[in-house]
């Protein structure tokens, strides 16, 4: 701070703390929903203050599920998001650490047309091109599968291009000094390049993961069977009930759950996260 | 392309490192992004029994249509309202988290979190506050004398989506933000306040200007968020309706395809947007890459 003024401090912890109570209050509205029984809503204002149905509305869509609305329970949800964050999380950093070694560590022919297809993939999201990729993971009968759940996730150019700044940086003395020693590409890459890089890829890992795991559109077009339903596609199916009012209190409990994963994993790597997000995006 | 000065010879192993993303982005990337183009230029009759090649046709259809039309316009209004809406709150707080020295971690930690909440859930607990029967918002701006129903008023509709959308966009932009006024040297606003230029004043001549780059690359990606992420808001709460007065881009694509099973009309509108993000993106890249200062 460059100078005292109280008032202005005043104004600024103020502000903070009415923008803080913006940003909590619809998630606070949700777990007070999911605290209740369903007949709490019938009077028609939404209570503000948690009931006391918590553990049987949790207990509820952990264990049965909302059967009427033909979702699973949330455990099994909760497991198959988990597969798919971790396999695109794990995938995207796997492919993408060697093909940036490659690029940055080689010279071969094309290697300018390689670098040139794997940055197209920068320009289109997969919502774009929702209807040919349903095609061909169809063709390939990887409907309904976690295959099919996280492979065409998993072709995206960002994590290579901040492999390839990160090995930009790393100084050709090393690369020298393990040629010296009589180091092949892949024990230097094993034993010098994975090291140097654990921050980066820590950092991309948090980020990779919340966005697996908040996948819609796509689990919503792959999965008909609800064993491989996700929990954040999953509410979908619970709220879009025909004919009769949402079962807000099981809603919202499976929504606070759904959530709660990634929420975690930020308030927990803040540091990494933050790192991880400006690196990505430069 | 910099290289390494440093380098290791072979040809086959770079191949084989390079195989597993090259083979991935051939089958679910290239090949799709092709067959997009490809059905873009044919029309399937209602049975999928034969098609045609219509050429252009299906493009000059859609612009001739009221209904994708309408749509355009709905994503613009949206899409504008989502980043003025997010970027104006994020650069609020992210000042104001500047300026604290007490609680600065907490305050973040409070700002950031939205970050990882899905966009769809983001709808559904917004959903659930302006529920006209039992939202609590709702039921506030009764009390204010104002009837709330987005399910029968479309620009009610409209401020619903937009508000989740934004709410959910704020950590990020408050991230960048907060990176991008950490960054401008100390110096700069001391010798500005030494000169007698109180905090307004240096918000906006010194600040401010020197946040432009970021605010511009936050302007792209906002622009990029709320043309495509937002369709889990859209498809679980307003179902693109009342009518047609939510109904966004990405939306309208996916329901001319998967429920209209108008392949071509469908294919055509993804050529669309895939050129729009083209353009927002090398945009992105011209500019911020160069990184703009004043």
């Amino acid at each position: 701070m460059v100078e005292r003024r109280p008032l202005l401090t005043l104004v600024t912890h103020l502000t903070l703390i009415l923008g803080a109570a913006f940003i909590v209050l619809p998630v606070w509205i949700a777990f007070v929903a999911s605290t209740h029984a369903a007949s709490d809503f019938l009077s028609g204002v939404m209570p503000l203050w948690p009931g006391d149905q918590l553990v049987e509305n949790y207990w509820k869509v952990l264990g049965t599920g909302e059967a009427a609305a033909g979702t699973p329970p949330i455990g099994l949800m909760l497991f198959n998001s988990t597969v798919m964050a971790l396999s695109i999380a794990v995938g995207k950093i796997a492919i993408s650490l060697l093909s940036a070694f490659a690029i940055v560590y080689f010279r071969f022919p094309l290697k300018r047309t390689a670098f040139w297809i794997i940055f197209l993939t920068l320009m289109l999201p997969v919502e774009v091109r929702i209807l040919p990729t349903y095609e061909v993971v169809a063709g390939l009968g990887l409907l309904n599968s976690y295959a099919g759940l996280s492979l065409p996730l998993i072709a995206s150019a960002t994590a290579t291009f901040l492999f390839r700044q990160v090995f930009l940086t790393i100084p050709d003395e090393l690369t020298e000094a393990a040629r010296i020693d009589g180091a092949g590409p892949m024990k230097f890459f094993r034993d010098i390049l994975l090291p140097l890089s654990r921050t980066n890829i820590a950092a991309l890992f948090v980020i990779l993961f919340i966005y697996g795991w908040n996948q819609y559109l796509w689990p919503l077009l792959v999965t008909t069977d609800t064993g491989y339903y996700t929990a954040v596609m999953g509410i979908q199916r619970m709220v879009a009930v025909p004919d009769s009012e949402p079962l807000w209190h099981l809603i919202m409990a499976t929504a606070i759950l759904a959530m709660l994963p990634p929420v975690v994993v930020i308030v927990l790597m803040q540091r990494l996260f933050v790192q991880g997000l400006i690196e990505q995006e430069k | 392309m910099n290289d390494k000065r440093v380098s290791f010879s072979g040809v086959w192993l770079p191949a084989a490192l390079l195989a597993p993303q090259l083979a991935i982005t051939a089958v679910f990337f290239l090949w799709p992004a092709s067959q997009a183009v490809y059905q873009s230029v044919l029309r399937q009759d209602a049975f999928g029994l034969s098609v045609k090649f219509v050429g252009l046709d299906n493009f000059v259809r859609l612009f001739e249509d009221p209904g994708y039309l309408a749509s355009v316009h709905v994503t613009v209004v949206f899409s504008a309202a989502t980043a003025i809406l997010s970027m104006g709150f994020a650069l609020l707080f992210a000042v104001a988290a500047d300026r604290v020295l007490r609680g600065a971690t907490a305050y973040k930690t409070l700002m950031i979190w939205p970050y990882a909440v899905a966009p769809v859930l983001a709808g559904v607990l917004w959903w659930l506050m302006f529920n006209p029967t039992i939202g609590i918002v709702a039921y506030a701006l009764r009390g204010l004398g104002l009837s709330w129903n987005h399910v029968l008023d479309g620009d009610q509709a409209m401020i619903l989506i937009i508000i989740a959308a934004a709410w959910k966009q704020i950590s990020y932009n408050f991230v960048f933000f907060l990176a991008g006024l950490q960054s401008i040297p100390r110096s700069l606003i001391e010798a500005a306040a030494i000169d007698g230029a109180g905090p307004v004043k240096r918000f906006f001549t010194v600040t401010l200007p020197l946040l432009s780059p970021t605010t511009f690359f936050l302007a792209v990606v906002n622009l990029v968020y709320a043309f495509f992420d937002t369709f889990g808001i859209v498809h679980a709460t307003t179902g693109g309706g009342p009518g047609q007065a939510t109904t966004i881009l990405v939306y309208k694509v996916y329901r001319d395809g998967f429920i209209g099973l108008d392949l071509g009309g469908s294919a055509a509108q993804s050529v669309i947007l895939m050129a729009i993000v083209i353009v927002l993106i090398v945009i992105q890249f011209r500019f911020v890459e160069r990184r703009v200062h004043y």
